[in-house]
């Protein structure tokens, strides 16, 4: 397959080239902090840096770090870079933990988150001959705005279903002959489910390629929807704090996904000490964006844990690739005091034949935390042969058990027992009152 | 002939039999026979029907995971030592027996019907039939 780039200037640049920019934007993007952020600034003062300390991006880790702590605290205009004249846009995360998020853009923020997620659908296959329908949410969520504006970059016919309204989505994607697929995994699986049950096989859908993101997806899961509707599945990552999706993407070696590094650095640290790791190693993400005006975060902490590598990409780019996050620092649960990543339970469910239909509840009971994994009986999984059934539970017990190294409890629920999510699924249930 | 058993997946908690028991009375489905086989997470509900097929569909549609089991249906007399007699030809062919299940009443007051799930129903059925036991087919079932 011939390999197509967006912006091949920067997305091949040699690496000497991407430090350069990197470096040059950092400088001045500090300055403009230090001029116009007083928050920020107030850090960088209480830890004795000042714009003219940081003089390439080697000097990035004496620069304060930004959490979600701040946002809330300077919430709403705190962390605003530009006056408001300037701005021309805010988008907001779901605030589903409890912390929204508002940011904001200039004109010029828009057109590089645009030209970001321009990159990922260049890369997923896509060209002006494509019908691109994105059926992540419109609105004050990232992902429809995000996509959709990369869509028109790279000039795809754009069909701007948005989410919810299942069989319309897909009447759309069958009666318009749509190519490529914007959505969250978790979508794309029960538009999976249901074009199956509509009768469709993977020749009957015309989609070659999907985007899916915005929520943590496991290989096996990759696996699934790409049997079910006939496509490839690539990865997009991102998040309101740095403008939406497409802060990173994956390309067709699919392993991994390219950091649009021109416009944010990446940093691994270790979460506990704050201090920087050498390249592969597994630490939180933290993500400085080196060219946004309205909403400029600095080493700002993701609480994502995965790992970046700057090995060879055999699809000709040159950014720095980080591995699927393992889960959040903040979606991870301990329980019993050990770490558990919803990620890990979707692996060992759909290893184990069940399909990624499933919830995780976390109690406490007698001062024991207890784990249940609900799962949805599928067809496949069924038998009427009753030892045969607990023999497949016991089965998965024993593969939660080998994977999280505690044991959990297996219900296997009533098929569509669990809510379909349009959006970001909810995969956990944590009742513990601590 | 061996009968089509419908066997159907039920989550252990209050109200999923009955409903099951709703679609199947939605849909005018009558039920010859029935069992329930549970454990302590979950249950499968056996029904024996007289349109199997029809009914495995419609309890699929209504989200059920519902499958078909080919199952061994054989009359015998209403009477004490009816079924022992019975089991007098299983032993004899060696055919063992998975679990099983009974139902009476019908056109015929004389007579009950027992359900047997065996582990190979063609070979079992052979054997029974040399042995001069008559096997209910689909239509049999149907004509009670």
């Amino acid at each position: 397959m011939e390999q197509r780039y967006f912006q091949p200037e920067i997305e091949c640049a040699p690496y000497e080239k991407i430090r350069e920019i990197q470096s040059e934007k950092l400088i001045k993007q500090v300055k403009h902090v230090w001029d116009n952020v007083p928050y920020y600034r107030k850090k960088m003062e209480a830890k004795g840096v000042t714009p003219d300390d940081i003089k390439s991006v080697d000097d990035l880790y004496k620069l304060p770090f930004l959490s979600k702590a701040d946002l809330r605290e300077a919430y709403p205009y705190g962390l605003l870079g530009k006056p408001l004249k300037d701005c021309v846009r805010i988008q907001s995360t779901s605030g589903t933990t409890g912390k929204r998020v508002v940011a904001f853009y200039t004109q010029h923020d828009i057109d590089l988150w645009e030209d970001c997620c321009a990159r990922a659908i260049v890369a997923a296959g896509g060209t002006n001959e494509d019908v691109c329908q994105v059926s992540y949410g419109y609105g004050l969520f990232t992902g429809g705005p995000g996509l959709n504006g990369g869509s028109h970059k790279v000039g795809c016919l754009t069909i701007p279903t948005s989410s919810g309204n299942t069989d319309r989505q897909i009447m759309f994607i069958k009666d318009l002959s749509a190519t490529i697929l914007c959505c969250t995994p978790s979508y794309a699986a029960y538009l999976g489910e249901r074009m199956t049950e509509m009768g469709y096989g993977p020749d009957d859908i015309p989609l070659k390629a999907g985007i899916f993101g915005a929520e943590a997806w496991s290989q096996e899961m990759r696996e699934s929807i790409e049997k079910t509707m006939g496509i490839k599945a690539y990865d997009i990552y991102g998040l309101t704090e740095l403008s939406g999706p497409g802060v990173a993407f994956e390309c067709c070696a699919q392993n991994g996904m390219h950091i649009n590094e021109d416009h944010f650095i990446a940093e691994i640290i270790d979460p506990d000490t704050e201090e920087v790791l050498p390249e592969g190693s597994q630490g939180e993400l933290v993500f400085t964006a080196v060219d946004k005006e309205a909403f400029p975060m600095i080493r700002y902490r993701t609480r994502d844990i995965c790992r970046l590598t700057r090995e060879k990409c055999s699809c000709g780019r040159t950014h720095v690739k980080m591995a699927k996050p393992m889960g959040r620092s903040d979606d991870m649960l301990i329980i019993r005091g050990v770490n558990v990543f919803p990620s890990q339970i979707e692996t060992v469910l759909l290893n184990n034949g069940y399909a990624a239909n499933y919830q995780i509840v976390v109690d406490r009971v007698n001062n024991t935390d207890t784990l249940d994994v609900q799962v949805e009986m599928t067809p496949e999984m069924f038998t009427d042969n009753v030892g045969e059934v607990e023999e497949r539970q016991k089965k998965l017990v024993e593969g939660l058990k080998s994977m999280l190294g505690i044991k959990a409890k297996v219900s296997l629920l009533a098929p569509k027992s669990i809510t379909r999510s349009e959006g970001k699924a909810v995969r956990v249930i944590d009742r513990r009152k601590i | 002939m061996s009968v089509q058993q419908i066997s159907v997946f039920l989550e252990n908690k209050p109200g999923t039999l009955k409903k099951m028991t709703g679609v199947l009375a939605a849909h005018s489905i009558d039920m010859r026979a029935t069992s329930l086989a549970e454990t302590k997470d979950f249950g499968i509900a056996r029904l024996i029907v007289d349109d199997a097929l029809s009914a495995v569909n419609t309890l699929k549609e209504n989200n059920f995971i519902a499958s078909l089991t080919p199952v061994l249906a054989i009359e015998i007399p209403d009477e004490a030592g009816g079924l022992d007699k019975l089991l007098v030809v299983f032993d004899e062919a060696a055919v063992n027996i998975e679990y099983m299940y009974a139902f009476s009443g019908g056109k015929d007051a004389n007579h009950a019907y027992m359900i047997f799930r065996v582990a190979d129903t063609k070979a079992a059925e052979a054997k029974l039939t040399s042995k001069g036991v008559k096997i209910l087919s689909q239509e049999d079932i149907a004509n009670i």
